[in-house]
């Protein structure tokens, strides 16, 4: 959170002219789109009679309802507390966001029937891939970036070429050099290493640069006292200089983890039994495209949300030295 | 005179003579303090620092020009001169913080150079304090002072506590053991500082301007705990434009400029009698304040 000044401010949302502004506003869109054919078309039939013949009365029958329950909901979301208004309005998004779905007609048997071989075979995969990846990505990055900062040349250049490398190329490309390029050489390696191969390295290059700039941040005067008590290079980093960079490291650290988790998905390309990959070929045969789309991602959403709350404590327990 | 009490090691107070100072923890009136400055350490006591002909470039930059000084066991030195003059330059020097390029710096026994592997062995028996504090701010006062001894010296758990706890309260903060460092104000982090240096059990401590970024009414607590350190014959040496402080405390005093000693003496002639003009100069402009 900000810093915040200690002199309460004023409600915007219970400003009349705020809350007139934001009328305005929502009932020009909703004027400008035709609803009449929707489930909120139905539901405004006693009204508006039947909602296709409405014409102009409906739709501004409509946009004006609409106004009206937005702009109620926000001024009395504004009265509520703090945790009280994060949480509602988290569930009218995501209400919206169902509602939204909805107006595809997905067949619902159809996701029940696939849900658990898409979560014991897919998501298990997709675990499995990223957290191996995340593990070696985590140990490459420190090493390439103590190398980055070391005075060594030969560890410098090396790591420079290494970051350079595969932040530059395509995860894409990465995973396909590795999966067909490497047998030219005479090492054949499985879909699933060679894909967790590319998502190590690709991740690590990323985690490299932030572990370097965590580690540049630390106060000079850090290593000094460190160096005078007669700690060397490893106690030092491990005990002192990592310890403090971690809160500065872990927000960019969980936002690449949450991409990896995501960009795990090209490794399909492979053939891998990975969520997207199921995805496609589940829907495939039965032309339930969608159903299997939107589940796969759904179920994207929950696990980067678990790794999201997994960021959100270790960020609390770094930071403990900070409060005052 | 108290002088046979003075250069006893810190584990000689323990025993209790009861001819001692007193309660160290305390410190006398400065008039007081003025007697005990006036003892002489030994010729023959053994040197802790010996630095010969000692010169520093920073790339093209003469940082030290063949600078000589002992250390000996129990001396209590304070090196003043003007900004930029080389002070820290010399002190960070005898723990090899830098290097210097010509000269021979030998602590403790062990000759500083390029290739020296057991430069931990120098550093475990030289304790230093920083302007700035440096104390590790992830970590409660009390782990700030057990951290060297566990890593460094292998002491275990119990022992390391027993002795943190022992110089937090020789620097009257023990009931400070469980904060964090932000959470403490600037004085009393110095004196953590200072007992973090005092758990290694060092054989010098080095202290640059340990004083220069408190705020005036925190510098007292912390010059106090220096002198009751040097009544207690820790050797010293002391960068510090506290000249009260160097003329109760040192045994010499040392002024540097432009990367030379220009003067060393005794405090009361240092100070009553500077012999160099550069000497004069510097102490009229600072003691006008
Ligand atoms: N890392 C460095 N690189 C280049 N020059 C330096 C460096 N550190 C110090 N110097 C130079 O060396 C000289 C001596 O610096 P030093 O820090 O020892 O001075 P000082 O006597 O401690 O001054 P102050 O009282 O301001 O702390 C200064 O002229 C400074 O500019
Ligand atoms: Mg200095």
């Amino acid at each position: 959170m900000l810093y915040q000044d200690t002199v309460e401010s004023e409600v915007l949302v219970h400003k009349p002219w705020f809350i007139a502004a934001m009328f305005a506003v929502v009932l020009a869109v909703f004027l400008m789109v035709n609803l009449t054919g929707t489930t909120f078309g139905e539901l405004m039939r006693p009204v508006i009679g039947a909602p296709m013949q409405s014409g102009i009365y409906g739709r501004v029958a409509i946009a004006f309802v609409i106004a009206v329950m937005f702009c109620v909901n926000i001024v009395l979301i504004g009265f509520a507390p703090l945790k009280a208004q994060i949480g509602i309005v988290w569930i009218e998004l995501l209400a919206l966001f169902f509602s939204f779905f909805k107006a595809f007609n997905l067949s619902m048997p159809f996701i029940w029937e696939n849900l658990p071989y898409l979560i014991t075979q897919g998501v298990v995969t997709t675990i499995y891939v990223s957290a191996v990846s995340l593990i070696c990505a985590s140990l490459i990055a420190i090493i390439a970036a103590i190398a980055k900062l070391s005075s060594n040349g030969f560890a410098y250049a090396i790591a420079n070429f290494y970051t350079s490398f595969f932040r530059g190329l395509p995860l894409l490309m990465q995973i396909y050099l590795i999966y067909l390029g490497l047998p030219q050489l005479g090492i054949v390696i499985d879909a699933v290493p060679s894909g967790i191969l590319a998502l190590s390295l690709c991740v690590g290059a990323y985690m490299t640069e932030i572990f370097r700039a965590g580690i540049q941040s630390i106060d000079r005067g850090q290593w000094e006292a460190s160096r005078s008590m007669g700690f060397g290079f490893g106690l030092t980093m491990r005990r002192i200089i990592l310890p403090q960079a971690l809160p500065v490291i872990i927000p960019p650290m969980g936002n690449t983890f949450i991409s990896m988790l995501k960009d795990s998905s090209l490794v399909s390309v492979l053939g891998v039994w990975e969520l997207t990959f199921l995805a496609r070929t589940l829907g495939q045969p039965t032309f339930h495209h969608m159903e299997m789309l939107i589940t796969a991602s759904l179920i994207y959403w929950i696990m980067s949300a678990c790794l999201e709350v997994g960021q959100s404590r270790l960020e609390r327990h770094f930071g403990r030295s900070k409060v005052r | 005179m108290t002088a046979i009490n003075i250069s006893q090691p810190e584990g000689g107070l323990d025993g209790g003579s009861p001819s001692g100072i007193g309660n160290v923890l305390h410190v006398q009136p400065l008039s007081s303090q003025e007697s005990f400055s006036q003892q002489q350490v030994p010729m023959s006591a053994d040197k802790i620092i010996e630095a010969t002909n000692v010169s520093k470039w920073y790339g093209t930059f003469r940082a030290l020009t063949d600078v000589n000084l002992t250390v000996r066991k129990g001396e209590r030195i304070v090196i003043c001169g003007p900004s930029g003059s080389g002070k820290s330059t010399l002190i960070r020097c005898f723990n090899r913080l830098e290097a210097h390029q010509e000269g021979e710096i030998t602590v403790n026994g062990i000759r500083l150079h390029n290739k020296m592997r057991n430069v931990t062995e120098v550093r475990k028996n030289v304790g230093m304090v920083f302007q700035h504090f440096n104390l590790f701010p992830h970590m409660t006062v009390l782990m700030n002072c057990m951290a060297g001894p566990m890593w460094i010296k292998d002491v275990p758990e119990a022992e390391a506590k027993k002795t943190a706890l022992k110089f937090l309260k020789r620097v009257r903060i023990p009931e400070q053991a469980n904060k964090y460092p932000v959470q403490l104000s600037g004085g009393q982090q110095q004196r953590v500082a200072i007992a973090r240096s005092l758990c290694m059990e060092p054989a010098v401590m080095l202290f640059d301007e340990p004083t220069s970024a408190l705020d005036p009414e925190m510098v007292s607590e912390v010059l106090e705990t220096m002198t009751s350190l040097a009544r207690d014959g820790m050797t010293m040496v002391c960068v510090t434009h506290e000249m009260g402080f160097a003329r109760a405390v040192a045994d010499r005093v040392i002024f540097m400029d432009l990367g030379r000693i220009v003067e060393e003496g005794k405090p009361n002639d240092f100070f009553t009698n500077p012999q160099h003009d550069r000497t004069k100069l510097f102490l009229s402009q600072i003691l006008r304040h």
